[in-house]
């Protein structure tokens, strides 16, 4: 067979990895690696898998082209732990389309990961450690089974830690490996040992350089193969000082990049560009890297104190300002800075012959880089709204100058941008922060976003779709009967012979929903996207001729496989009659049960609550989430991938609440009542003074487990036959007043990031509220926990008594149930909030829900329902079942 | 045994078609399946083909007879389901080695008269290793993903046995197909190894995996290209497509293997996507045209047929290949 050909490093997940000289350095991710990550470590150790995969995934999204998986710790079972976590990676398309590296000191781990594992992984590690006839060994298993190698630069004398022994046993290893185990050489991938440099000892100078040089002699003279590290230990001796290691980090990156090291472990926030290293810093690093001087160490150290400095007050480096006007431009997109924006656009207006170019060159070679950055996972959300408002800002001081242009040149016509996007939240919802992300992303990538707001009926969707002539069609929306307004659009589109996409996003969204009710009302392509990140490229595949009718098909027909599984599944499920779960339901023993009467009963209202007192009840984790930046606040701050970004955009919202605060922009209502009530069935009777008023609830019905009850809420309040009397309470709460006036003031200063950030806040503020108003009825209003001392921690995890459930949510999906409690409470006259045609709150910022106060009330999930139930419920609710099949139809189980 | 290897390098070798759809105009009964062996057997046995080789030998014979007058150089053994994993179906995992070793000798004979009969045509038997029915890297539970219903070395085991027992009644090839998921042929492909060093043998392997839809990947995920680079680590005889879609929706994906293996490439669709009552009624000449592009686009060097096609049908690809020169193998025609 000719030798001429190079042979390439091929791995496989469920899609190729082909590592080519033209190849740039392959990134592999290290996360998931109990030894470098301790929130790996934790979630493996109490099993929580689900957030584990998250793990997994976020590094792919990042970015990783290769997952590096180590289980080896000694209080878990590594084998066992590595074997049942591997199985669910494969069970993920999105994290399992990247090959895997089975990483972990002890063989029989290695040899579990590599039985259930279909792609081409690597193993990391074997060596020369334990003699030859165990590296030979190990190496055939590892070639019968179809994975190539990390080999260590390590034999039965020690790891090599000079140039020559790092040649010596690389040498060694790659002839027994090619020549008596018969090896494909482009399967091996030797990890030389990269060591701290600059640590004050003599022998440690030439760490950092010997690995380079060493690099390059393999490359050059063992064919084929590749060099791997973990870079992050060059630097170790700087631990705390960020700047300079991310320098050191870059800097030896890119020498051992040339030199000929094609892959590694590299941290993607620990690395500052090559190219942005202020000179200075610059010639000093190298200088230890390189060993280029005897004092390169004691002279960096000392440069290394005043770079802490300096980093501190970076904030007001002004540097930048000296560069070209391009680099300034660019420099003010990538890092969202508005200040000078103007001022530059100015010039450059100047410099061009039609303003529209300044766009088109200077703003758009800017917003380029973004999209890159943003693409390759080195930008975050937040950071790309920034962006995004430093691009409006320029774009509309453009404007007069653009519009002067084209009266003066008419027959010009107008720039052509990459396509127009209608965003619409649809009719009965309100909430549009989702919607609204993903437009300013869109924005940034160049597409024309027609943005019709919130409840927004079909037919204006529709009309203004042919009217701007769109080339997609958004539909957002986050309660359950906005999954029904989208079938009904899809439907209207089909009607009125649309060919154009729809993407379809938002919180009760799902692949699900769209591929099995959405997909089949409508011919031409229907993408499900939750996922401002993936919008762009969902965007780009519709739209560029040269993909979009492969990738439409490739949507139409995954959908149509999903949609076939997902309805073979759903026939499996089994389920009782309504008669056998009432017979099943949880019973309280209430001759002995703990029921308090509440010390206020009726109604109350509170005017205006100041809301520097729900500021300790914010739950931070979802304003995270709703940016795109996942993990459990406080830890997300300290994250080491998005904890940067995390902590500035904390940042950002402390300083916005502080705002609102001071200047009482929000206004918090709420309104409660606490009643005397009975249940009969699943029904709940309150008194409400002279009044009678009735919550119905509904039943779980699926099939489970021998013994655990089927669960509805009136099952919490003791029944009318057991003459005891019992109570019920319910409320409803907002902060959202003033929201919608901050957010268009923001919107009219082109400042997108401020408008989503004030609605994310709100948002926050009345779930705090909510959690406040709770915990003021159990310790005083009803008072059954007066001795109650949670701290915020444990209320997010909902350790109290008693439950506050919300119509619309799990356990009484059943929106329909804020009307009586609107009805109850005199809700709208009372306070102002209001119930839109889907039963969507208004403002946005509400919350409402119910108390119920028994120990032994808890928090479920209703699940799927059967037509009995519906037909049941709607007989006592006294309307037609095609009213109640509607509003209750995503609980209803398929037949 | 480097005889197929050289012959391979001169011109496009022809596979079989389906053996089931053959065995369907038998309209076998019950009773045929048991025959006097197994008239007591406490289980239903109808629909065990495998087990014709046993109970019907002389149709299983008769069937390849057909293809090689046909035209075929390769037929396949009756073993598409022999090993003690499918076989637990019907109780018959005892019976395993004897199955896959009578298969064997049943198309030997075949073919070892028709080699006689003609000297300048060598007829070859490849032992057909099926995916079983469980799969090694796929939950059957959606609600329980990470749970597997085998594991590999389960499937090593059954191989290994499946393997032994093919070589024993003397196979030319052994070929690995229908793989849906990627990680049960990987451990075919570990048993294959492992009996091949336990008895210091060579012994051609061809591979051929399934694309399932119009994903263009394997049920287990797998693009064409990934699928190629998990098994690659075997040497083969070559590497393919079979089944679950016509010949012309495989051309996409035999191009990707064409143009990144040094092995031979082959492919034997199904006569077309079944109609609505689950039949295949794409005719020979249809089918052959279909084919045509394959050669005229050098993308193989074995074609046959799958589900659906009959002798009629490997007769018109046999017509339609022999005036074709085979695609090159070797390193020189990879691209990446």
């Amino acid at each position: 067979m000719s030798e001429a050909k190079p042979k390439y490093l091929k791995l496989s997940g469920l899609e190729p990895l082909v590592v080519t000289p033209e190849s740039n350095f392959i990134n592999v991710g290290e996360r998931t690696n109990v030894a470098g990550s301790k929130k790996f470590l934790r979630l493996v150790k109490e099993e929580k898998f689900e957030e584990a995969l998250d793990v997994a995934r976020e590094q792919v999204e990042g970015g990783a082209q290769i997952i590096d998986i180590n289980m080896d710790d000694g209080l878990i079972d590594g084998r066992e732990a590595m074997v049942k976590f591997l199985n669910l990676v494969i069970a993920e398309p999105d994290i399992a389309r990247v090959p895997i590296m089975i990483d972990s000191s002890k063989w029989d781990i290695i040899e579990a990961g590599l039985q259930v594992v279909q792609g081409k992984c690597v193993v990391n590690s074997i060596s020369l450690k334990e003699g030859e006839e165990q590296f030979i060994q190990q190496a055939k298993l590892i070639k019968r089974y179809g994975a190539a190698v990390i080999v260590m630069a390590f034999d039965e004398v020690g790891q090599a830690d000079n140039y020559e022994r790092r040649l010596e046993i690389s040498k060694r290893s790659y002839d027994v490996l090619v020549n008596k185990v018969g090896f494909p050489p482009e399967d091996i991938i030797f990890d030389l040992n990269i060591f701290p440099v600059a640590t004050g000892m003599e022998e440690h100078k030439r760490n950092a350089l010997d690995f380079i040089e060493a690099t390059k002699w393999v490359r050059e003279n063992l064919p084929h193969c590749s060099v791997s590290g973990g870079v992050s230990n060059v630097s170790f001796s700087f631990r705390g000082n960020n700047p300079v290691r991310e320098a050191m980090h870059s800097v030896f990156l890119y020498h051992a990049i040339k030199a000929g090291m094609n892959m590694g472990i590299v941290n993607p926030t620990m690395l500052e560009v090559y190219d942005d290293i202020p000179k200075d810093l610059l010639e000093h690093v190298e200088d230890v890297i390189l060993n280029r001087r005897d004092d390169a160490t004691e002279r960096l150290l000392d440069f290394a104190e005043s770079v802490v400095g300096k980093a501190k007050e970076s904030r007001v480096d002004l540097s930048w300002r000296e560069e070209s006007l391009q680099e300034r431009i660019t420099r003010a997109l990538v890092k969202g800075i508005d200040q000078y924006i103007e001022e530059d656009v100015e010039e450059a207006r100047t410099s061009v012959n039609k303003p529209i170019e300044v766009i088109e060159g200077h703003l758009m070679t800017g917003m380029n880089v973004v999209g890159d950055l943003f693409g390759s996972g080195k930008m975050f959300l937040p950071q790309v709204v920034k962006s995004a408002r430093v691009m409006k800002k320029a774009v509309a001081y453009l404007l007069p100058y653009i519009e002067e242009e084209k009266l003066a040149n008419p027959q010009d016509g107008e720039a052509e941008g990459a396509g127009k996007i209608l965003m619409a939240t649809v009719k009965g919802d309100v909430h549009d922060i989702g919607k609204n992300i993903v437009s300013v992303v869109l924005a940034c990538n160049n597409y024309d976003i027609v943005d019709l707001g919130v409840m927004v009926p079909p037919e204006k969707i529709i009309e203004a779709a042919i009217e701007h002539k769109v080339d997609i069609i958004g539909l957002s929306g986050l309660i359950t009967p906005s999954l029904d307004e989208m079938v009904h659009l899809a439907k209207e589109m089909q009607r009125k012979n649309f060919k154009i996409p729809l993407l379809i996003g938002g919180a009760t969204t799902s692949k699900a929903h769209t591929a099995v009710k959405i997909d089949p009302q409508y011919e031409a392509s229907v993408v499900h996207v939750n996922d401002a990140s993936r919008a762009v490229t969902v965007v780009g595949d519709l739209l560029q001729k040269e993909t979009r009718d492969g990738y439409k098909k490739t949507v139409k027909d995954d959908y149509q496989v999903f949609r076939d599984k997902f309805l073979k599944r759903s026939v499996q499920k089994e389920y009782k009659t309504l008669a056998a779960a009432r017979a099943n339901k949880f019973r309280i023993d209430w001759g002995t049960s703990d029921i308090v009467k509440p010390k206020q009963l009726g109604i109350q209202v509170i005017e205006e609550l100041n809301l520097e007192k729900l500021v300790p009840f914010i739950d931070w984790t979802p304003f995270f989430r709703s940016w795109d930046l996942h993990g459990k606040y406080p830890d997300i701050l300290t994250d080491t991938v998005v904890g940067t970004q995390a902590t500035e955009l904390f940042g950002d919202a402390q300083e916005m609440l502080k705002t609102v605060l001071a200047e009482k922009q929000l206004t918090a209502k709420g309104i409660f009542g606490l009643f005397p009530a009975y249940s009969v069935n699943d029904d709940i009777e309150v008194n409400v003074g002279e009044k009678k008023v009735v919550f119905r609830t509904l039943r779980q019905q699926l099939q489970r487990k021998e013994g655990v009850p089927d669960y509805a809420l009136s099952d919490f309040i003791a029944p009318k036959e057991s003459g005891i009397q019992d109570y019920i309470g319910c409320f409803c709460v907002t902060t959202g007043f003033g929201t919608a006036e901050l957010a268009t003031a923001y919107e009219k200063q082109l400042d997108d990031y401020s408008s989503i950030m004030i609605k994310a806040l709100a948002d926050r503020l009345a779930e705090a509220f909510a959690e406040y108003l709770h915990k003021e009825v159990r310790t005083t209003h009803w008072g059954y926990a007066i001795n109650e001392d949670l701290s915020n921690e444990e209320l997010i995890k909902e350790s109290y008594k008693g439950i506050r459930p919300a119509p619309g949510y799990p356990a009484c999906p059943d929106h329909l149930e804020k009307l009586t409690i609107w009805e109850v409470l005199q809700v709208e006259e009372q306070i102002g909030v209001q119930l839109t045609e889907s039963l969507a709150m208004w403002p946005a910022a509400s919350v409402s829900g119910y108390y119920f106060g028994n120990p032994e009330a808890r928090y479920f999930g209703l699940g799927k329902i059967k037509e009995d139930q519906v037909r049941d419920f709607a007989d006592r609710k006294g309307i037609s079942i095609e009213k109640a099949t509607k509003w209750l139809a995503p609980n209803i189980a398929d037949n | 045994m480097n005889k197929i290897q050289n012959i391979l390098r001169e011109r496009i070798l022809v596979l079989d078609g389906a053996m089931g759809t053959m065995l369907q105009r038998y309209k076998f009964q019950e009773a045929d399946f048991r025959g006097e062996r197994f008239k007591n057997w406490e289980h239903p046995l109808q629909g065990n083909n495998d087990l014709l080789s046993l109970t019907q030998p002389d149709a299983i014979a008769t069937v390849h007879a057909k293809y090689f007058e046909a035209g075929a150089d390769i037929v396949e053994t009756n073993t598409f389901s022999g090993t003690t994993i499918a076989m637990a179906d019907y109780h018959m995992e005892e019976l395993v080695y004897e199955l896959n070793y009578e298969s064997a000798k049943i198309a030997r004979k075949v073919a070892d008269d028709f080699t006689a009969k003609e000297p300048h045509k060598p007829r070859f038997v490849a032992g057909s290793i099926g995916p079983t029915n469980k799969t090694a890297s796929m939950s059957p539970d959606v609600n329980d993903p990470g749970f597997r219903a085998i594991s590999f070395n389960e499937l090593r085991i059954a191989y290994k046995e499946q393997v032994e027992a093919l070589l024993d009644g003397g196979v030319d090839i052994l070929l690995v197909e229908t793989i849906f998921d990627t990680l049960n042929a990987k451990a075919a492909l570990f048993a294959i190894e492992e009996v091949k060093e336990e008895r210091n043998i060579d012994v051609p392997i061809m591979v051929s995996g399934t694309i399932t839809d119009a994903s263009g990947r394997t049920l287990s995920g797998q693009t064409a290209e990934a699928f190629l680079i998990s098994i690659s680590h075997i040497p083969m005889l070559s590497v393919g497509f079979n089944c679950a879609l016509g010949a012309s929706q495989l051309v996409p994906h035999l191009e990707v293997l064409s143009n990144r293996t040094e092995y031979a490439v082959s492919a034997h669709p199904n006569a077309g996507l079944p109609n609505a009552f689950g039949a295949y009624d794409e005719t020979p000449e249809q089918m052959a045209a279909q084919i045509a592009e394959y050669v005229e686009k050098n993308l193989v060097n074995i074609v046959g047929g799958c589900c659906g096609t009959t002798p009629e049908h490997i007769t018109a690809i046999a017509d339609l290949v022999k005036d074709y020169k085979p695609r090159t193998i070797g390193r020189q025609n990879v691209v990446v």
